[in-house]
């Protein structure tokens, strides 16, 4: 038991330790420590275009580490994130972000799933507001009581298990 | 309130719509943030001298550009599918008059030079980018790459990944005829 929980703490340890080195190799690593923390979250931001669902911080492909060296560099000049960020989409395009931004052409994207939740939602209250109005309407939801040929009938199926001709 | 049946068979039909329209897009080809802007400046050298040879291609520079239609390719000797596009190039500036210009990148110098003498050199000129930064101001992901260029300098199309036959004769070859010559 004590062996399996040590197994399982050092699978995590090990796991969340390779997640915060992403593919940054050594020599990329700027000795500005605040500096290389903006490039670090920079990178986490922006799409590697080869390997498309990786960040260029996680991505082994060579135009990931140029992109990384790039941003380093931006960054060692003076920019600020947004400017970096900018040089990048000057070049790749809103898709290179992680996040898309908010604009016209993505408003579906972003307000999308909210609006579907929110229809959704409507046809449900509506749905169970009309089965209440239905409900407390005329005889009061109340299920109406068995008619005399109902009740006979009843009675017959109960009695002998079954109506004439329909079990043969 | 009698249409009112159909209803699930029209947002069945609107969810099948969606869903063949987003199966059908091709995720890979992606659209260039640079189409309709004019090139990026840069400056190329030529593929390095070996030993004490010659540089070859002539170096190229965003100055080549704007005089005239061009496709701007961007290939490499260790990149396979531009084997595959490499006769498509050579058709496109023998028998069609197209000028090309390559971005060598990240080759060696040998490496490059076999190339072209093993298969043609369909190029006008040549620039190695030997660091890729100069890919990277035209956007490109991976090699094979190839954009139209119009006479005004500006980026009109991008084509991602080897030039087949049928891309000869469906787009580029009607495209550079179009741009005028």
């Amino acid at each position: 038991m004590r062996a399996w929980a040590v197994i399982f703490l050092s699978v995590l340890v090990l796991a969340s330790g390779t997640q915060r080195a992403g593919a940054v190799e050594p020599s990329e690593v700027l000795s500005d420590p605040a500096l290389e923390e903006r490039a670090r979250e920079i990178s986490q931001g922006l799409r590697c275009l080869v390997c498309q669902n990786q960040t260029i911080d996680d991505s082994n492909a060579g135009l990931a580490k140029d992109l990384r060296i790039l941003v380093r560099e931006r960054l060692m000049a003076g920019d600020s994130d947004q400017e970096v960020m900018a040089f990048i989409t000057d070049r790749y395009g809103d898709f290179v972000l992680l996040k898309p931004p908010l604009k016209t052409g993505t408003l579906l994207l972003w307000f999308g799933p909210g609006a579907i939740l929110l229809l959704g939602a409507g046809a449900l209250a509506r749905f169970y507001a009309n089965r209440r109005r239905q409900g407390s309407a005329g005889d009061g939801g109340a299920a109406k009581p068995l008619s005399e040929t109902e009740k006979k009938r009843l009675q017959s199926l109960l009695k002998n298990g079954g109506e004439k001709g329909n079990n043969p | 309130m009698k249409w009112k049946f159909l209803l699930p068979a029209a947002i069945f039909a609107a969810v099948a719509v969606a869903f063949a329209v987003g199966l059908t897009l091709d995720s890979q080809r992606l659209p260039s943030a640079l189409i309709d802007q004019p090139v990026p400046q840069f400056e190329l050298p030529p593929i390095a001298a070996i030993d004490d040879g010659d540089p070859y291609g002539g170096g190229f520079s965003s100055r080549n550009l704007g005089g005239g239609v061009a496709l701007v390719n961007v290939f490499a000797s260790w990149c396979v599918p531009c084997r595959v596009e490499h006769p498509q190039l050579m058709s496109l500036a023998r028998d069609h008059g197209v000028s090309i210009f390559g971005i060598n990148q990240k080759d060696k110098p040998e490496d490059a030079r076999a190339w072209l003498e093993r298969h043609g050199d369909p190029y006008r000129a040549i620039g190695a980018d030997n660091d890729g930064r100069v890919s990277i101001d035209w956007g490109v992901y991976g090699v094979p790459e190839t954009f139209v260029v119009d006479a005004e300098g500006r980026i009109r199309y991008r084509h991602v990944g080897p030039i087949m036959e049928r891309d000869l004769t469906g787009t580029l070859l009607s495209m550079t005829a179009e741009l005028g010559p």
